[in-house]
């Protein structure tokens, strides 16, 4: 199962990725295939609060309902608005289109103590 | 773990595979929504193999399976199948499963998760009777084929299998051997769909599967697999009850909402508790819930009347055919008539549920 580099991971398969001074978060591939079909995303409100090691939404599939955990601390600056109509693009495109969050970072260097693309591939294989 | 005559083809298909009732099976091919939609309006293929199929031979097997099964299995006809419950004393359901008859034997097929407990259980009962019980899950499978095209892939069947669905009744079978291999098939199924399950040797089990899935090319309709995920979704819909879900051994039959299935006239184990419940009146009753939203309740999700709970769902989904969010749940008598203005407790926050029929999608025709 590949994971792409340019971006961190939980091992609860949430995938952090920072550009231009914000962190884009979604799932993984791995995620949103045992999940099987996704049919509802519950995200916050732009602004609220997130922290590491706490949900920040809520995914639901036709099997499961999972919480969504956030590895940084942070402010929220956009959501996937797509998602509320398209939840299926978190199976379809996890990476890009199915992107979930964007947090303002309280410190972008919390993301250093994140899973690399190789260490959360390495879990998966266990 | 065991395995389906059919468990390399689901692998190599790319089939993601669980354990269910300690069998490895194919939850999902390519979608679960796809994979129901496509049942609901061509034909789909499940392995159903890792379901208990247990043969009664000898003079006794009829009195056997009265005295095990809550319906009057005597009424049965030659050829035909019949839906039963297997009780304990206290009239709680130790499985669900479907009798049928031939001319010199009776088969029983249950839930693979219940399928020890239920040979111990009628090996219990059989005690002293003139009965032989065969246990053939291991050496047939079992492949279920829904959907409103399901018939048309009967036409040049493998193996030289022939069946007219015209003169095969729902709720009916016909069994044979075509060049050696013997066959059963039967008008029922899990879907809500019309179709069949067929019951072949294992040995032939893939050549069948395979053919069936080849019937496009015979001018046949497409034929897909289908996983246990669209096996659930479909069966909730249709209303159908799930062991583990909606039975168990603390439900009684009645309450289940399948005393249809009951012969309060005759004796069988958990009929003086039946019938208490029959004379009381059951004190919950599985009802339909139409939620509000798009948040699914799950199994163990309470039901809210105020803010008392009333009720726990028992299974629910999003169903992919009315884009709404469906459950079944048990809920307190007083509550359980239709119209009733109850709320689920979707993680903290209530979510309007509406008590409706138990059956959510019903074919056409």
């Amino acid at each position: 199962m590949s994971a792409p580099s340019d971006r961190k991971y939980l091992k609860t398969h949430e995938w952090h990725k920072l550009e231009n001074g914000l962190v884009t978060i979604g799932v993984t591939q791995f995620a949103a295939d045992e999940l099987t079909d996704i049919t509802y995303v519950d995200l916050p409100k732009i602004g609220a609060k997130v922290a590491a090691g706490k949900a920040f939404g809520v995914i639901e599939s036709v099997k499961a309902t999972s919480d969504l955990m956030c590895g940084i601390d942070g402010e929220v600056a956009e959501i996937n608005k797509a998602l509320s109509d398209h939840p299926e693009l978190v199976n379809s495109d996890p990476f890009n289109a199915g992107w979930m969050i964007r947090v303002r970072p309280a410190s972008p260097a919390q993301l250093d103590g994140l899973l690399s693309a190789d260490a959360y591939a390495k879990q998966l294989a266990h | 773990m065991n395995r389906t005559c059919l468990h390399d083809l689901h692998q190599s298909a790319g089939a993601r595979m669980i354990d269910f009732g300690g069998w490895h099976m194919p939850v999902v091919y390519t979608g679960i929504i796809d994979e129901h939609r496509h049942t609901r309006s061509a034909a789909s293929l499940f392995d159903v193999s890792h379901m208990g199929r247990l043969e009664f031979h000898g003079p006794d097997a009829e009195a056997l399976l009265q005295s095990a099964c809550t319906r009057n299995v005597a009424r049965l006809a030659v050829g035909r199948c019949g839906y039963s419950h297997v009780c304990n004393e206290r009239g709680g359901v130790r499985d669900d499963v479907i009798v049928s008859r031939y001319a010199d034997h009776w088969l029983m097929v249950c839930n693979a998760s219940n399928r020890e407990k239920i040979v111990a259980h009628l090996g219990e009962l059989m005690r002293g009777m003139n009965v032989r019980l065969v246990d053939r899950t291991l050496d047939t499978a079992m492949i279920a084929v829904q959907g409103p095209r399901a018939w048309d892939t009967l036409r040049h069947l493998p193996l030289g299998i022939t069946a007219d669905p015209a003169a095969i009744r729902r709720y009916a079978f016909v069994g044979g051997s075509t060049l050696g291999v013997e066959y059963g098939l039967f008008r029922t199924g899990y879907t809500g769909e019309d179709g069949f399950e067929i019951v072949v040797p294992a040995a032939v089990g893939p050549t069948v599967w395979n053919y069936l899935l080849a019937s496009e090319q015979r001018g046949g309709p497409a034929v897909r697999p289908a996983g246990l995920g669209a096996r659930d979704t479909l069966r909730l819909e249709a209303g159908m009850p799930l062991y583990g879900h909606e039975l168990g051994e603390e439900i009684d039959s009645i309450s289940s909402g399948c005393g249809w299935c009951v012969d309060l006239n005759k004796d069988f184990v958990g009929a003086a508790a039946l019938r208490r419940v029959a004379t009381d009146g059951p004190k919950r009753k599985l009802v339909g819930l139409n939620i509000e939203g798009k948040r699914i309740a799950r199994q163990g999700t309470a039901v809210l009347h105020g803010s008392t709970q009333v009720g726990e769902v028992t299974s629910g989904t999003l169903s992919p055919t009315l884009d709404r969010v469906i459950a079944m749940a048990y809920v307190d008598a007083a509550h359980a008539a239709e119209g009733t203005a109850l709320a689920v407790d979707l993680r903290g926050e209530p979510a309007a549920a509406v008590v409706g029929p138990l059956v959510f999608y019903k074919r056409a025709g």
